[in-house]
């Protein structure tokens, strides 16, 4: 430890300014307050501060992730031995899948990690931990079969367009995660539809067990296959065809209860996005014409990405309502749309997505209505009780 | 029991070190200082020169915009030093303490034969009517204004706070004369505000000429800004005054003994003083004997007039600030951690989840000076709204100020606050944004615009 330190100490003049390696000062930078918390002290202000910092707060959000990806690893090994009629234990499937996705994760953090790295240095500012969540969160949304290249060129806009343009995390309008998986879904919108893409080794089209479909849920809702929808305990743990980590609920809700508890991820925001999925499901039920408009609303719940984006993309502070009122009324629009968008709109199975982004946009006009309602509150307050 | 006012929201941050219940009285210390950087919006002009000899009441300096607002010596002795910070801007005026304490004399008068002018004059002519500070912005007060009404909190829920009971509970005549006195500057009433959680001293549930209000919850309920906005919000145009219950004691001696007495009880606080206890010492005094040989010496030490949240840092042989009643010492966090972020860290204080000392209720807590982090833009939203028990949105306060918005600083608040009440939003903010300096920004840009 101390030897890593004087390392440090003696390497960093060629960082600085004037040395030869400035140019990657802020990779630097990174990697030095990554190992060590440095020892700055309070000139101002409260002389303590609080413990957590970005670092502990993105890193509980990756510690919340674990669950969901640890299953969706298995889950893709799974769904190949089920799709191939293999005999395999629950260690083969995890193993099988977690070589299948961890390139998906790689990738992801190594093409937007450059990106970061280049726009920190040319501001002359240090690496925003904002990436280490959106790195994970990202591939996680996404088919295994996802070509790398589409995911690089997908996270490396988001990064860049998405989040750097408007100053970097905490100033962007668009969830990066969100805005990459919204671009390969319009840019490639065939690795989404397709029935082969969910499982891995069906695009070869060998071995396949009749009577497979690799079908997600939505997608057989979606041409009114109402018998190829698995029942809501296979959908609610996660055993069923569909993106690497959104299809256990149960996983989900464990990464849930870990950001709800550390305060990292808005309870609020979660439970909204369910009541407001719940309400819009039962509002189907009312009107039904056809069968994916009955499916019960709380089925809903556990159907395609709803949990995973309540639970992680959703409560992403920056691009969430930043009002407590605002939360709910965020969440509540989030859950609302999202079945709308799945249920009417059979060209987007998947609304979840697309009700982020839309509500994303609209998360500053909902915190100006807030806003203004508490400045009129307090105003005739002040007039009431005033003396003067 | 009538008009309880219960806060939720909050936060006491619990420290070691809190002050035994037990008065010290230690030598008269050997140095005071008088230290402008105590006041806001104040531009000091000296009245005297180095070497000069004064009493206790002596003007050293006074406002040079408004000459009526004079500062005088909390002691009797000899001007040694002017200390002098950036641009000449002075900083500390040290007096030192000959034998004994002379005292200027500005006769005795009962406060409730006068009129508002002559216990205005008296105030002003002392130095005691800096004791006297104005919401909004936290400035001393105007002589020129009526304050709607005035504040006095009598209980502090700051981090290792004295107890106000313990310090005022001999000290009746002293409270009733300043009270008796500060009725007169306003035309509404005195609001004094106690805490019903524990029994309160008679001096203050047996004064008269005041309202009692009672506030109970997590700090900062002690804060008169908090009390404010309960009671009677301000917004443009509103004045109240606020008072803090020790300097109300100098303001009741200057009536009763015709003297500028800044005798104080200190309570010496912090994780890092040996024996923590109270001390009889003076508005202005150092520390020196205070501390001597009482701290530990295993670490670098910060040593702060006041507490964790607000005070000022001193050095050892620093000196009592103009409006505090506590020391704390807390050691410096300049060491680098290995992995400090990734760490369980049970030892840490954090109001997120995040560290695992949320295993240990009861537990208190050793915090350095360490920020625990790099400065970032605003990410978590929330945090602050938990920790303050007003109808206000801290968070959107501060964008308003960053961006230069007086408009929007005035709708969102900003008469209302100072920088203790939004002290702990910037304890727990996550991107460290550095909240009480910026506030202090926007009271001075809106003070600037206003007037």
């Amino acid at each position: 430890m101390h030897s890593i330190r004087q390392f440090l100490d003696r390497v960093r003049p060629n960082f600085q300014k004037g040395g030869k390696l400035h140019m990657f000062n802020s990779a630097f930078d990174a990697f030095e307050t990554f190992l060590f918390v440095p020892g700055k002290v309070t000139r101002r202000g409260a002389h303590i501060r609080d413990a957590a910092d970005m670092k502990r707060t993105m890193s509980t959000v990756i510690i919340a992730l674990i669950p969901a990806m640890l299953f969706g690893m298995w889950n893709v090994g799974y769904q190949h031995f089920l799709a191939t009629g293999q005999e395999g234990s629950v260690w083969d499937a995890f193993a099988y899948g977690f070589v299948k996705v961890l390139p998906l994760i790689i990738v992801t953090y190594v093409s937007g990690g450059i990106v970061e790295v280049i726009f920190a240095q040319v501001r002359g500012h240090e690496i925003n931990e904002g990436f280490l969540v959106t790195g994970l969160i990202m591939p996680l949304t996404l088919p295994v079969t996802m070509p790398l290249w589409m995911i690089a060129i997908a996270t490396i806009f988001a990064v860049a367009i998405g989040k750097e343009v408007f100053g970097g995390t905490g100033m962007n309008i668009l969830n990066p995660a969100v805005t990459a998986r919204g671009f390969l879904f319009f840019a490639y919108p065939a690795r989404f539809s397709a029935d082969d893409v969910w499982v891995s080794g069906l695009e070869n089209g060998e071995g396949i067990v009749d009577g497979f479909s690799g079908a997600t849920p939505l997608a057989s809702a979606a041409v009114q296959d109402m018998d190829a929808i698995p029942d809501a305990m296979d959908m609610f743990l996660g055993t069923i065809p569909g993106a690497v980590g959104e299809t256990s609920t149960a996983a989900i809700l464990l990464g849930g209860l870990i950001l709800a508890f550390t305060r990292v991820g808005s309870l609020k925001i979660m439970l909204s996005v369910f009541v407001g999925a719940f309400t819009m499901g039962l509002l189907l039920n009312a009107f039904a014409v056809n069968p994916v408009m009955e499916i019960p609303p709380w089925q809903h719940l556990f159907m395609g990405g709803l949990a995973y984006g309540a639970v992680y993309m959703a409560t992403d502070p920056v691009t969430a309502s930043r009002t407590e009122t605002g939360k709910y009324i965020y969440g509540f629009l989030i859950g609302f749309l999202a079945i709308m968008i799945r249920v009417l709109n059979p060209a987007f199975p998947e609304g979840v997505l697309l009700a982020i982004l839309f509500m994303n946009v609209f998360a500053p006009l909902i915190d100006h209505i807030v806003v203004n309602a508490n400045v009129k509150r307090r105003l005739k307050r002040a007039k009431l009780t005033g003396e003067h | 029991m009538a008009n309880v006012t219960k806060l939720k929201k909050g936060l006491n941050i619990r420290l070691k070190g809190k002050a035994e219940k037990v008065l010290v009285k230690p030598e008269l210390p050997r140095k005071f200082a008088l230290k402008p950087t105590d006041f806001h919006n104040i531009m000091p002009k000296l009245s005297l020169r180095e070497g000069a000899v004064v009493k206790a009441g002596t003007q050293l300096c006074y406002h040079k915009y408004d000459p009526r607002i004079i500062f005088t010596s909390p002691a009797s002795g000899k001007i040694t030093e002017i200390n002098r910070g950036e641009r000449r801007r002075i900083e500390e005026i040290v007096i030192e303490a000959g034998s004994g304490m002379e005292y200027e004399d500005f006769g005795k008068a009962e406060p409730s034969g006068l009129d508002r002018h002559a216990v205005t004059e008296k105030l002003l002519k002392s130095g005691a009517w800096p004791f006297i500070r104005q919401r909004p912005y936290g400035i001393i007060a105007n002589p020129d204004d009526t304050p709607r009404s005035i504040f006095i909190s009598a209980f502090d829920t700051a981090p290792l706070a004295p107890d106000y009971d313990f310090l005022m509970k001999e000290y009746g005549k002293e409270f009733q004369a300043g009270i008796d006195a500060l009725s007169k500057l306003t035309t509404g009433k005195i609001h004094l505000n106690i805490n019903p959680d524990y029994p309160c001293c008679d001096v203050f549930t047996k004064a008269s000429k005041v309202q009692i209000n009672r506030f109970t919850g997590p700090h900062p309920a002690g804060n008169v800004g908090v009390q404010i906005h309960h009671l009677a919000p301000i917004h443009k145009n509103g004045v109240v005054w606020y008072v803090n219950p020790q300097d109300v004691l100098i303001i009741g001696r200057l009536f009763l003994n015709g003297i500028f007495d800044a005798s104080r009880i200190v309570a010496l606080t912090g994780s890092e003083v040996l024996k923590p206890k109270y001390y009889r010492t003076y508005m202005g005094a150092s520390i020196e004997n205070m501390v001597r040989e009482n701290v530990t010496t295993d670490s670098n030490l910060r040593y702060i007039s006041g507490n964790v949240l607000t005070g000022s840092g001193i050095d050892s042989g620093g000196y009592i600030g103009f409006y505090d009643s506590q020391v704390t010492v807390i050691p410096e966090g300049d060491n680098p951690r290995f992995l400090g972020w990734a760490m369980p860290n049970i030892d840490k204080f954090s109001v997120s989840g995040t560290f695992l000392s949320w295993l240990m209720p009861g537990k208190l807590y050793r915090l350095d000076t360490n920020y625990n982090g790099g400065e970032r833009a605003f990410v978590m939203s929330g945090e602050m709204e938990r920790v303050l028990p007003m109808d206000l949105l801290p968070e959107h306060l501060i964008k308003a100020i960053m961006v230069g918005d007086v408009e929007n600083m005035e709708n969102l608040g900003i008469y209302e606050v100072i920088e203790e009440d939004l002290a702990l939003c910037e304890f727990v903010c996550t991107s460290k944004i550095e909240v009480q300096h910026i506030l202090r920004e926007g009271i001075q840009k809106v003070i600037e615009e206003t007037s």
